[in-house]
């Protein structure tokens, strides 16, 4: 046994309903990112990274999706006969149906999976986060500081749009002591941002989950951190790094964008900390006669005969002659057709896009078009 | 215990490919990567998987660690199985002694045990280093039909051609009456693909016999197949249709590099019904940079591209910085290319650096000497220093030096 282990529980469906459309057909951690990952690959990979190879994926519903793409964890070199990935899916008994209200109704559902773990630690994370985190240093900082409880932060703007989705964490800048977490604030600048992302003793967790489950209260920050400000030794963690938080289509987009960038792509995807991500074998892409490129991201198995430029595209995308894209993320197999021009748009999977159309949206309201559709 | 099996491939990976020079000093040829993330192995693996064969020997010898690091436990190819599944079969050290793999047929022979767990009733061989796409279940059930003791895959070769290679004379039903080897005046132009199917049974018989014969190359073309023949086995061969290629010298592999480029070229590797599998590289997708030029080419993760691309393949992890150019080139996995530095006709192995301002190769129209005029090679781990210029035709294992 090792010691000090860590094991993480990820949350694959919370933030479902910030995304909208993204989650109608998946759940948050299976929505398509960066041409070839999913954002659960991102909390996924900083935890085998981090030595964490215990890992539970709670899921909730439309998980389809999220279990093809995980599968049994071979490609994050999870597929273990010694711990590994687990998924867990609700777990409904007499006590209730097993769609849970919030993390802590969550966790109760997977309490036997964490009692059976010999882990002295958990690392509770959500899929919302883009980041490449190195979480050895979080669980170190939480060791050496003697606390029970470390929650992750990072300094960022609040914006109005984004508050139903966003906690703040007060922090004694000296001690790193959290003084008070207010969820939905009505506050704006920039602020200690809560990353989702929170390390906790073992035991201690069990210990709240049973009391959630005597007081019927579901919500992890709400009924169960909260109350315990003062009482616990509650602190505060810096993540210094690139970190963007997903809460609609327009911080989709922005996140995306992030990539164009040399310096974010260089803190996302560090040679000694690669992104896994599920492999599907494609052909490298293949440039035709008349493709023009330009401050573009792509993945393998597309075919570019056409101009693309400010854009994200996923595995598997044609692009016909005299076709523009601008500012565009097309998703996997999606096909356009010749002497079409897209600007602004977010294409989801399997998307058909016939010759000679146009589609024109806005950088503050892209335009969506669903899973499937022909155009 | 094993279950028997219908049928079991071999695949011959233990050949040095001496014309391949540099690109083979540390790998064997298979195991040379192709087609911007492929080694040459994935496309005979692939096919026995995309074939319903879930069991593959691979006979290695030379250099063989990249090889068997890249084979694995076949994971990649599906071949990480309980029940059969691919193994690296090098020669071993016996009771009697012990003995290098001295041709194709001793490789085998030295394997009968392996090829017997299985207890199959046919076997395919197969040699890793030709690029193509083929159903062996197709040939499997040509041989059954046929009746045949062995079934030799052949190709259609253009009539001049033919001398180069080992050609089938068949009766109209396609049963072989007559091998020759690089024969000068053809009768035929079917050419042997170097793919065999046998019965166990006669293959095995064979085998033994050809083992005790002491003047024999232990070898299938030279040996093994005529001996059969001139016993009166039924011996056919299998027409192939397609894109195949052997990619045993520097001009053929650059040349299939560049069929993958050409549409008219009937190798398609994007159809999602015969995928070629290979061991992914973990990285992020490529980047063109704004100002940055591609066309006509392949490129794939993990490239970053700030420099003109023109019928080029770009294998993974590749960087080419602005103003560099690189043309009808094939540059293995994370090599770097500074700025400025041209590189035309050439090959460029895995990790070198090209500095700012070298000239890799050149093209053929600019060469005055067209006889002396060839792609060039730069080996792997090589770095070119800044204004290096290095003339067609050459091949590089050595770092050179900067011009100042």
């Amino acid at each position: 046994m090792r010691e000090n282990k860590t094991m993480g529980i990820i949350f694959s469906n919370m933030h479902d309903s910030m995304l909208g459309a993204l989650t109608e057909v998946r759940t948050t951690g299976s929505v398509p990112f960066g041409a070839r990952y999913r954002f659960i690959d991102f909390v996924l990979s900083s935890m085998v990274n981090s030595d964490i190879q215990d890992i539970g994926i709670i899921t909730k519903s439309n998980y389809r999706s999220l279990m093809d793409h995980v599968g049994a964890g071979r490609d994050w070199d999870l597929a273990r006969k010694r711990g590994g990935l687990v998924l867990l899916p609700p777990f409904a008994s007499s006590a209730g149906n097993g769609i849970y209200r919030g993390r802590l109704e969550a966790l109760a559902g997977a309490s036997g999976y964490i009692r059976y773990n010999d882990a002295k630690y958990v690392l509770l994370c959500d899929c919302d986060i883009i980041a490449n985190v190195d979480l050895r240093d979080l669980i170190n900082t939480h060791i050496r500081s003697g606390a029970q409880i470390t929650m992750m932060y990072n300094r960022q703007e609040v914006h109005r749009e984004n508050l139903r989705d966003t906690t703040v964490l007060f922090c004694d800048p000296e001690t790193m002591d959290i003084t008070d977490i207010q969820v939905r604030p009505d506050i704006s600048g920039t602020q200690n941002v809560y990353m989702d992302t929170i390390l906790i003793e073992k035991q201690l967790l069990e210990r709240l989950i049973n009391e959630g489950k005597s007081h019927d209260s579901y919500s992890l920050i709400r009924h169960a951190i909260q109350p315990a400000l003062g009482k616990l030794d509650i602190k505060g963690y810096e993540f210094k790094g690139y970190a963007a938080k997903i809460s609609g289509l327009k911080s989709y987009l922005a996140a995306n964008m992030d990539l164009l960038r040399q310096e974010v792509r260089e803190e996302l995807f560090p040679k000694e900390r690669p992104v896994y991500t599920k492999v599907r074998d494609q052909v490298p892409v293949k440039y035709g006669l008349s493709a023009k490129v330009s401050n573009s991201l792509i993945a393998d198995g597309c075919i570019i005969n056409g101009t693309v430029e400010n854009s994200i595209i996923f595995r598997g995308v044609k692009v016909g002659k005299g076709t523009v894209l601008k500012n565009c993320i097309v998703m996997q197999n999606t096909y356009v057709g010749e002497n079409t021009h897209l600007e602004y748009v977010i294409t989801d999977k399997d998307v058909l896009i016939k010759d000679a159309r146009t589609l024109i949206g806005c950088d503050t309201y892209p335009t969506y078009i669903p899973k499937g559709s022909s155009i | 215990m094993f279950c028997k099996k219908e049928w079991i491939a071999m695949l011959l990976a233990g050949g040095q490919g001496s014309r391949l020079y540099t690109l083979t000093r540390n790998l064997a040829k298979p195991a040379v990567p192709f087609g911007g993330k492929y080694r040459i192995i994935d496309f005979p693996l692939s096919n026995c998987v995309n074939s319903g064969i879930d069991t593959v020997g691979v006979l290695t010898q030379y250099q063989p660690l990249v090889l068997n690091e890249y084979i694995g436990n076949g994971q990649p190819w599906d071949l990480d199985r309980s029940n059969g599944g691919v193994f690296v079969l090098p020669p071993y050290q016996k009771s009697s002694g012990s003995d290098w793999y001295t041709g194709t047929a001793n490789a085998i022979y030295q394997n009968i045990n392996f090829i017997e767990r299985y207890d199959p009733e046919y076997v395919l061989v197969l040699s890793g280093d030709h690029i193509y796409k083929m159903d062996y279940e197709k040939m499997l059930a040509y041989h059954k039909e046929k009746g045949a003791d062995c079934t030799i895959a052949v190709l259609q070769v253009p009539m001049e051609e033919a001398s180069r290679f080992g050609i089938m004379n068949t009766y109209p039903d396609g049963t072989i009456y007559e091998f020759e080897e690089k024969p000068a005046h053809p009768k035929s132009n079917l050419a042997s693909m170097g793919i065999y199917i046998f019965s166990w049974d006669k293959m095995r018989e064979y085998l033994i016999r050809d083992e005790q014969d002491p003047s024999s190359q232990k070898d299938f073309g030279k040996n093994v197949l005529p001996a059969m023949l001139a016993d009166g086995q039924k011996m056919v061969a299998y027409p192939f249709e397609g894109y195949w290629k052997d990619v045993g010298t520097i001009d053929s592999l650059w040349e299939a590099n560049m069929d993958l480029l050409d549409p008219n070229v009937p190798l398609d590797l994007y159809d999602d019904s015969w995928k070629i599998y290979s061991r992914n590289p973990v990285m992020p997708p490529h980047y063109i940079a704004q100002g940055a030029k591609v066309e006509n080419s392949m490129v794939t993760e993990g490239c970053n591209i700030e420099g003109d691309i023109d019928f080029s393949i770009l294998f993974s992890g590749v960087t080419v910085e602005a103003g560099a150019v690189v043309h009808d080139s094939i540059i293995m996995p994370n090599t770097v290319i500074k700025k400025g530095a041209v590189i035309e006709y050439a090959i460029v192995a895995e990790n070198c650096v090209i500095g700012e301002g070298a000239v890799i190769g050149q093209r053929p129209e600019e060469v005055p000497d067209r006889d002396n005029w060839g792609v060039t090679v730069v080996g792997t781990g090589v770095n070119i220093g800044n204004g290096a210029v290095i003339p067609p035709k050459s091949m590089i294992d050595k770092d050179i030096e900067g011009v100042r």
